[in-house]
């Protein structure tokens, strides 16, 4: 059996409220600048994409993955 | 029935983690703000005391004395300062006393600075919930993920509570700093668990963040708290809370569950 590692997105003190939209958000734009600068496979961005995964409801990274293929994603990217 | 939500109060035979008949309390506490908001509760209780107590004296004391047979003449005071400022500054203490402790309880709830060991999604759905642990995801293909139903009013087993319970149920670690997101998927709903002091609405649109840190292991029952409409009664919520080892070889074994 895989040992499994418990680990999540810390705390952010960008966004110390109950709402946790921009949190997650903000991490999926991070990670998506991330890769434009560095790269597909750097190594760097893949804590950014753990990050809003965890934060992010799956519909909306789906939406959003969508959004950018079609050249509509509202971020700053 | 009223004995037993009585003995559910006073003799701690199991601790109270579900809504009982006739419950006049709240729920066993399960985490320290829920134990908080109980000794608020008690706290603001004595004070709801000394007031009722105080005013009612008055008042009896008004009723008794000032009437036609014993007073024909009433008196007319229309001005008095030392009563004025005592009126005044008394009932402002005793605000400030209930606001001390209150808003104390009030920022501590807020943790949300404190970094969590695991974030756990609660998505509200009609009519049932969607629970995604997506910290051990490898790519946005969801790895850990499932949909919590209740159980049907016609089939509960032996010992399962009527429509509150569910067919698969959150598995979180005891002692463990946890991460709540809650949002829902179509209309208002809201996460909340009694023994937890979790109350979160699940707003569309939005992820609303709510940490609790469960003390013991056990089965903590909630109800959907948004009723705005058919059916959101029959989206309970159950939390079982688990030792970290135990949570480890759940997620190991339902990642090998959902990935064949
Ligand atoms: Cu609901």
């Amino acid at each position: 059996m895989a040992e499994i590692e418990i680990k999540t997105a810390p705390a952010d003190f960008r966004f110390p409220t109950t709402n946790q939209t921009r949190h997650c958000f903000t991490r999926y734009v991070e990670f998506h600048r991330c890769v434009s600068a560095k790269g597909d496979e750097a190594a760097e961005c893949e804590k950014f994409a753990k990050y809003y995964r965890s934060l992010c409801p799956a519909e909306w990274v789906d939406r959003w993955n969508e959004q950018r293929e079609n050249g509509t994603f509202a971020g700053p990217l | 029935m009223i004995l037993r939500s009585l003995s559910c109060r006073f003799l701690t035979i199991a601790l109270c983690d579900a809504a009982e008949p006739w419950q006049l309390g709240s729920q066993d506490a399960a985490t320290p703000m829920m134990q908080g908001i109980i000794d608020l509760h008690h706290d603001i209780f004595f004070f709801l005391i000394l007031i009722l107590v105080f005013v009612s004296r008055m008042l009896v004391r008004a009723l008794w004395h000032f009437n036609e047979q014993t007073n024909p003449i009433p008196q007319r005071i229309v001005h008095g300062t030392t009563i004025e400022i005592i009126r005044t500054i008394f009932p402002s203490v005793i605000l400030l006393f209930i606001a001390i402790p209150s808003f104390a309880l009030l920022y501590s709830m807020d943790g949300v600075l404190v970094d969590p060991a695991i974030t756990i999604k609660a998505i509200g759905h009609q009519w049932y919930r969607t629970y995604e642990y997506s910290d051990y995801n490898s790519s946005d293909e969801q790895s850990l993920t499932f949909d919590s139903y209740t159980i049907p009013e016609d089939d509960p087993e032996l010992g399962q509570s009527r429509l509150l319970e569910v067919d698969n149920r959150v598995v979180v670690p005891a002692k463990t700093h946890l991460r709540m997101i809650v949002t829902p998927a179509d209309v208002p709903h809201s996460w909340a668990v009694p023994s937890s002091g979790v109350k979160c609405d699940a707003v569309p649109g939005r992820s609303n963040l709510t940490s609790i840190s469960v003390q013991r292991e056990g089965v903590y029952y909630g109800q959907c708290s948004e009723i705005r409409g058919t059916n959101h009664a029959f989206t309970p919520i159950v939390v079982e809370a688990v030792t970290l080892k135990d949570y480890a070889d759940w997620v190991s074994n339902q990642l090998i569950l959902q990935t064949n």
